[in-house]
């Protein structure tokens, strides 16, 4: 049954005609859904609430999933599934057919790019979520305290995210390529040092340091010798401010380094850099997100819970582990999970930044899979499809992980 | 209707049974329009968008669009495109013989003698097998691979440039002293494909095909001759870790800003780097193309190139094939060549000579005329590979796990076989 409105007339406000506007509007709903109700009767209202969104989902989400799980299962290279013949588990065969799963290299090509994948992104999981975890802590610890210029620093620490992940990776390979900004720091910080350490300011400011430092030592053990020794610790002391003169008046080369040689970040196949990097980077982009999350758990501990504890005399370290870790450990383990989900889902900064190289070193399964479906001359869709099963095995895994540890905190 | 109301409304009338006598005739007025999907390594985009701004004055009914893109976009996006039907009408494309099943074949509404006369020999990079007598593109580049040296280096370093004959080796060891005494990031880098690895293969004895005409057994003597090489100068310091260690899979890398920046000595890329590197370097240094290094089997390039091919999903075929009639027309063809400082792959042009504008450098004229001498000397087999179907899938094969014995998680020998065994799967399939 509809209500009568008033009219319009003599609305005194634009905020006033929006009311009524709106109030027209769901006047002019309720007829239909009130027909739909009496259809469908009102317990399932609900379900014609859910409809539209549920068709978006099943058309762009659920709709793909089922074609994927289909191609993994079909040969061939069209993109048309009519032209696909259906090959059974073939494809699972390639991927899973290895000698030693340690070992990618005793698997057959597909399964060699797809282990190689898996053994990446693991390490990478297992090393980037601890690490994002703890400093996504600290850093909402240190922005929950009355600190100036809070909002400021939440904002700079939240701004990465907001980066496409292709430019975040773009940002950094310009700072971390052969030419790029960080060995060119590192290459003016050594030459301006080179420069510095001949001139007689630099001689005397250092002798006059060392000369202070040594001083400092002689006569804090000297304070601790008998009368009888103190003339020793004297010439001790004289020796050593003659070896400090000799070494930073007469050889300042002795502190001169060598000429800087730009360091190759993400191209260096055995210093492990490349990985490093990846990890960094991701983290740094990522971090403002899950940063977030710990600082609204962190907000939502009850502040009574603290006065009591500083009445009782509680240190801070001994609050942290009794109150914050506690009541924080929900929102740490979605924060955990989330984290581990995205992390199996590195792709885009990791290809932007080092293609996978050097070598296949930073290689994640995504790339994996993008590379059998799309690149090169054999597009192999099904063994994409079959890895992507794969991986979304772990992902479910995962999600279920993170749903039984949310209903166990929940009791 | 008033009186006042009447004139209008005749007007308005009048005007509407005009627009639908309009539209009702669609012969008269309706435009096609056609995409060309172009990659260019210079201005070749450029050069064919201002050519067929010509051809649409003189065909006011056909628009052509050039969509410029990147290599990687052609390279690895076009066949799926392709086979979403959702492909351009024509394409500028490089794995020739590897998409011939979606090209058009433009015979129905060209001048076939004429195509025949003046393409024979770039033809067949595009047909499969030896029934197949389409034609379905141009090549607006014939290509040959090769290296770029960078003269000044060796003149500052007082090292004596190898001379005609040369080998591989001998270019090595002379590029390593200019490393060394010039104190330069890399002697020599390679471009990240098993295209310009071939040519040196080929030099060292690589067959890449068996009796009949199979790449059953890719990776031979010769073959592994130059993996062995190119390993070996990577750990010496010669290659550069940036471009084969430097990504993964069968990435496609360029060296060529290396080459620009003084980064390396030498750059083994190829003649579509000419105009490039005459509009880059300038005269920062003096660059040259020698003659083509030895093997014990020669002194083989690569050929190559890119064609401009139509594909059979185009709605318009008989539009399609008058675009690239008038692109091979030989004024029009001639310009093209000229302008992006191509080497002719149409005979008659050829034969007449090319004038290269005044913007091009003397060092530009003679590294062309060195690379047309170089194409006289390539052998059988880099033709016969270029030529060959799923000769991507041997490029491919080669990067991806030649790499992977640079950088460490294979040796050569595991390599060697997963070379193979990812060819036969592509050309199984």
């Amino acid at each position: 049954m509809t209500t009568a409105t008033p009219s319009p007339k003599g609305a005194a406000s634009g905020g006033a005609l929006a009311l009524w506007l709106w109030s027209r509007l769901g006047d002019a709903l309720d007829g239909p859904f009130r027909a739909v109700q009496r259809h469908v009767g009102a317990h399932r209202m609900a379900y014609v609430f859910l409809l539209p969104n549920l068709l978006v989902f099943g058309l762009f989400s659920f709709w793909p999933m089922i074609l994927n799980f289909y191609i993994a299962f079909t040969g061939g290279q069209s993109v048309l599934l009519g032209e696909r013949p259906f090959v059974g588990l073939e494809n699972f065969r390639e991927l899973l057919g290895c000698q030693s799963y340690l070992d990618p290299k005793t698997c057959p090509v597909a399964g060699f790019s797809f282990w190689t994948g898996v053994w990446n992104t693991l390490f990478f999981a297992l090393v980037q979520v601890p690490v994002m975890v703890v400093v996504a802590l600290l850093t909402a610890l240190v922005l929950n305290r009355d600190i100036r210029g809070r909002g400021f620093w939440r904002a700079v620490y939240f701004y990465p995210v907001m980066l496409s992940p292709v430019v975040v990776a773009v940002i950094w390979d310009w700072v971390l390529k052969r030419r790029g900004i960080l060995n060119e720091w590192l290459g003016d910080a050594t030459d301006g040092w080179n420069a510095l350490v001949p001139t007689i300011g630099f001689r005397l400011a250092a002798f006059a340091l060392v000369g202070l430092l040594i001083h400092a030592a002689v006569m804090r053990i000297a304070r601790r010798l008998p009368e009888a020794r103190r003339t020793l610790a004297a010439r001790i002391a004289a020796a050593l401010g003659s070896i400090t003169v000799v070494t930073f008046v007469l050889t300042p080369q002795a502190l001169t380094l060598p000429d800087y040689r730009p360091i190759n970040w993400l191209i260096d196949v055995r210093s492990g850099w490349p990985m490093f990097w990846v990890i960094f980077v991701y983290t740094w982009g990522h971090l403002g997100f899950y940063m977030l999350i710990l600082l609204a758990g962190l907000q939502s501990i009850p502040k009574d819970l603290y006065e009591a504890a500083e009445m009782d005399g509680t240190s801070k370290g001994r609050q942290f582990w009794r109150i914050t870790l506690p009541l924080l450990m929900p929102t740490m383990i979605v924060v955990l999970v989330l984290s581990l989900i995205r992390a199996f889902q590195v792709f885009d900064e990791v290809y932007v930044l080092t293609g996978g190289g050097p070598g296949q070193a930073t290689k994640m399964l995504i790339q994996h899979i993008y590379e059998s479906a799309f690149i090169g001359d054999a597009k192999r869709y099904g063994i994409a499809a079959a890895s992507s099963v794969l991986v979304a095995g772990v992902l479910l895994v995962l999600t279920l992980l993170q749903l039984a540890a949310t209903r166990k905190r929940a009791g | 209707m008033t009186t006042a109301w009447k004139g209008p409304g005749l007007l308005a009338l009048g005007l509407t049974t005009s627009l639908f006598a309009a539209t009702a005739t669609p012969a008269l007025a309706q435009t096609v329009n056609l995409r060309y999907l172009c990659y260019a390594d210079a201005n070749e985009c450029d050069v064919a968008r201002d050519l067929l701004d010509r051809f649409e004055k003189a065909n006011p009914a056909i628009k052509v669009t050039v969509d410029k893109v990147g290599f990687a976009v052609i390279r690895e996006q076009l066949e799926t495109r392709l086979q979403g039907g959702e492909a351009p009408d024509m394409a500028r494309v490089t794995n020739l013989g590897g998409l011939n099943k979606y090209y058009l074949d433009l015979r129905p509404h060209i001048n076939a003698a004429n195509w025949e006369a003046n393409f024979a020999t770039t033809l067949p990079w595009m047909r499969v097998g030896p029934n197949d007598k389409g034609i379905y593109g141009w090549m607006t580049q014939l290509t040959v691979t090769g290296p770029f040296v960078n003269k000044t280096m060796f003149d500052q370093t007082g090292v004596k440039m190898p001379g005609a004959g040369a080998t591989w080796d001998d270019w090595a060891k002379a590029l390593a002293e200019v490393q060394k005494k010039g104190k330069i990031y890399s002697g020599m880098a390679l471009d990240r494909t098993g295209h310009r690895f071939a040519g040196i293969a080929i030099s060292m004895g690589a067959k890449y095909f068996d009796a009949q005409g199979n790449p059953s057994a890719v990776v031979d003597d010769g073959f592994k001759a130059t993996a062995e090489r190119v390993v070996q100068w990577h750990k010496d310091g010669l290659m550069p870790p940036d471009i084969w260690p430097g990504a993964s899979g069968a990435k496609w890398k360029n060296a060529g800003d290396m080459f620009i920046n003084s980064d390396t000595a030498m750059h083994i890329a190829g003649s579509w780097m000419i105009q490039k590197f005459q509009s880059d370097i300038g005269n920062k240094f003096e660059w040259i193309v020698p003659p083509q290094p030895c093997g014990p089997a020669g002194c083989s390039a690569m050929p190559g190139g890119a064609a401009m091919v139509a594909f059979k999903s185009t709605k318009h075929p008989a539009e399609v094939a008058k675009v690239m009639e008038f692109m091979v027309s030989e004024p029009i063809i001639k310009e093209y060549y000229e302008r992006t400082v191509q080497i002719p792959a149409h005979k008659a042009v050829a034969e007449k000579g090319l004038t290269y504008g005044k913007e091009v450098g003397e060092q530009t004229q003679a590294a062309l005329k060195q690379f047309t001498a170089d194409f006289a000397k390539i052998s059988p087999v880099a033709h016969q590979l270029q030529a060959y179907q799923r000769n991507v899938a041997i490029f491919n094969a080669t990067v991806n796990y030649v790499a992977q014995a640079i950088t460490g998680p294979l040796t050569l020998q595991q390599a060697y076989p997963k070379i193979q065994e990812e060819i036969d799967n592509a050309v199984k399939k």
